[in-house]
């Protein structure tokens, strides 16, 4: 059955959905994670727990999930199919679903050539199109994907990523209908910065009716320096920075302010592409950030959206 | 072909260590035409260990040959007058021939001459692009002519990650996007369909995954009956 997670709730009911990223820290102390749940929770419907990204390793995505629910804020489990085959991804799945994680977020995950672990024999044994398929078939038809029936079918609201900057462009848009036709329920997409080729993006979304089949959360991330902005568009593969944006962000005197600023007005303008259901905040190392930001964008308080009793 | 690489001269000649009687065969199939341990290589790497044991007296005893194929010992025979008296072999064969070579002479050293990369085909002239990956359960038919298992840096099988930019892999500047060249070829034979298509979770257990593969050609395995005749007559 599908769980009935605040996120699902939020979405369902039609109002603008937030959810944040929360990056584990990089060692076994979770109190960095029980600040940042602390000090966001209110601002987000649910909140995303990154999963060793970019191959870096840190505090695992369901442990850190877990210290989310401790903390009374709704966890959204990302699961890269990098580090682990079709057992361990539903084996985690059903933990998950036992410990009370409702979200999980599917994705490939980066390549470990950008991480840590440089010489990390890569699993990729699903990629995140069959991740999903065998996420949705344990949930809705109770079976594992070698077809045994399950004791108990997990819960889960399944999410999807989609990049709509990455090539080729025109395969995006069919790229994400697979995602939606392999179960996902949500999808939250890379950052966005170039609003013209976002919204070209959302057109063929909307004339496809994709936006009738899921709920998509645009992904948003403030900038710190014209620095940042520079690394994103060069150095992050898949990332569209124009140029009026690092302009923007080199001539502000307060290149913070700025960047959150600019982050509000992207929220804002996102608010109103036709089939943009929410948004989704990656501050990556700047997560204190987060309910400025979402109070600055008239998205405070979040709605409270009692579960129906069926 | 199978594309391979020599190995440093350093670790051959550490790795000979105390063996004095060597013999460096080398193949003159897929190794020679990537250039790794074809005849002219052979020939190489021995004047290259001579020199070396003159230069430090070591008083080494080197001899080279190179097989037609390294990996079927009907060829591999053809080295055994010159294994005579000799306690190590420098296979400059790919890691198949090395092993069949060590299967025929199983009581001398090893050493590898080269490191077996990939199974590819020359793009141009010294440049080696490795093309399967011998999955075991081929998809060609559905992907344009171009493999997504051994050219994706990720293997997957349905579309190009987010890291996808131009034609290229986010691993590398210089790795085209095996999901661009597939969508490209797709495109170009009016398969764009075959894109929207959800590829299942593929069945590794035709790949490495499932174990060292073993593939019977039932009518060509002899019969106990044949196998005597035929090993009689030889």
């Amino acid at each position: 059955m599908k769980a009935s997670s605040n996120l699902q709730r939020v979405l369902d009911s039609g109002h603008f959905a937030v959810t944040a990223e929360i990056g584990p820290p990089k060692g076994a102390n979770p109190d960095v994670l029980r600040k940042h749940a602390r000090n966001m929770k209110g601002y987000a419907d649910a909140f995303n727990l990154t999963d060793n990204q970019t191959a870096v390793v840190r505090l695992s995505s369901w442990a850190s999930s877990l210290v989310c629910l401790q903390e009374g804020i709704e966890p959204v489990m990302q699961m890269a199919c990098r580090d682990r085959n079709r057992i361990a991804i539903q084996s985690d799945a059903l933990g998950a679903s036992a410990l009370g994680v409702r979200n999980v977020l599917c994705l490939t995950g980066d390549h470990q050539i950008f991480g840590n672990q440089k010489e990390a024999k890569n699993v990729y044994d699903l990629d995140s199109i069959q991740e999903l398929m065998v996420l949705r078939s344990m949930r809705d038809e109770g079976k594992t994907w070698g077809g045994d029936a399950l004791d108990s079918a997990p819960q889960l609201y399944l999410g999807a990523v989609e990049n709509p900057f990455g090539d080729p462009f025109e395969f995006r848009v069919p790229r994400l209908a697979k995602k939606v036709a392999a179960g996902a329920d949500f999808v939250q997409t890379q950052s966005i910065y170039d609003m013209e080729r976002f919204e070209k993006f959302m057109d063929e979304v909307r004339d496809r009716g994709i936006d009738r089949k899921v709920h998509i959360l645009a992904g948003v991330l403030p900038l710190k320096s014209a620095k940042v902005a520079l690394y994103m568009k060069n150095k992050v593969s898949g990332m569209s920075v124009p140029d009026s944006i690092i302009e923007r962000m080199k001539n502000a005197t307060d290149a913070k302010a700025e960047g959150i600023k600019l982050c509000v007005e992207t929220i804002d303008h996102l608010k109103q592409v036709k089939g943009v259901h929410g948004v989704h905040i990656m501050a990556v190392a700047w997560e204190e950030k987060v309910p400025e930001i979402v109070r600055e964008a008239g998205l405070c308080p979040r709605p409270t959206i009692v579960e129906s009793v069926q | 072909m199978i594309i391979a690489e020599q190995k440093p001269l350093d670790f051959v000649i550490e790795t000979l260590d105390e063996h004095k009687n060597v013999l460096v065969v080398g193949c003159r199939s897929c190794v020679a035409v990537c250039l790794a341990g074809g005849e002219k290589e052979a020939g190489i790497l021995k004047e290259s260990l001579h020199l070396h044991s003159d230069l430090t007296g070591k008083g080494w005893n080197i001899e080279e040959i190179t097989l037609e194929r390294a990996c079927e010992k009907e060829w591999v025979r053809e080295m055994a007058s010159a294994m005579e008296g000799k306690d190590a072999v420098v296979s400059l064969a790919c890691g198949v021939g090395a092993q069949v070579i060590h299967e025929m002479y199983p009581s001398v050293l090893m050493v590898p001459g080269v490191n077996t990369v990939s199974m590819g085909a020359p793009d141009e002239q010294g440049i080696y692009m490795e093309k399967c990956a011998g999955c075991g359960d081929c998809v060609l038919h559905l992907t344009g002519g171009i493999c997504p298992v051994a050219r994706c840096s990720k293997s997957l099988m349905n579309g190009p990650c987010g890291g996808s930019q131009k034609g290229k892999c986010e691993i590398d500047p210089d790795t085209p996007c095996g999901w661009d060249l597939i969508y490209r070829s797709l495109k170009e034979q009016g398969r764009l369909d075959l894109m929207d298509v959800l590829i299942p979770p593929k069945n590794w257990r035709l790949s490495r995954s499932g174990g060292p593969r073993k593939t019977v050609r039932k009518e060509a395995v002899q019969t106990p009956e044949e196998k005597r005749i035929g090993g009689a007559s030889q």
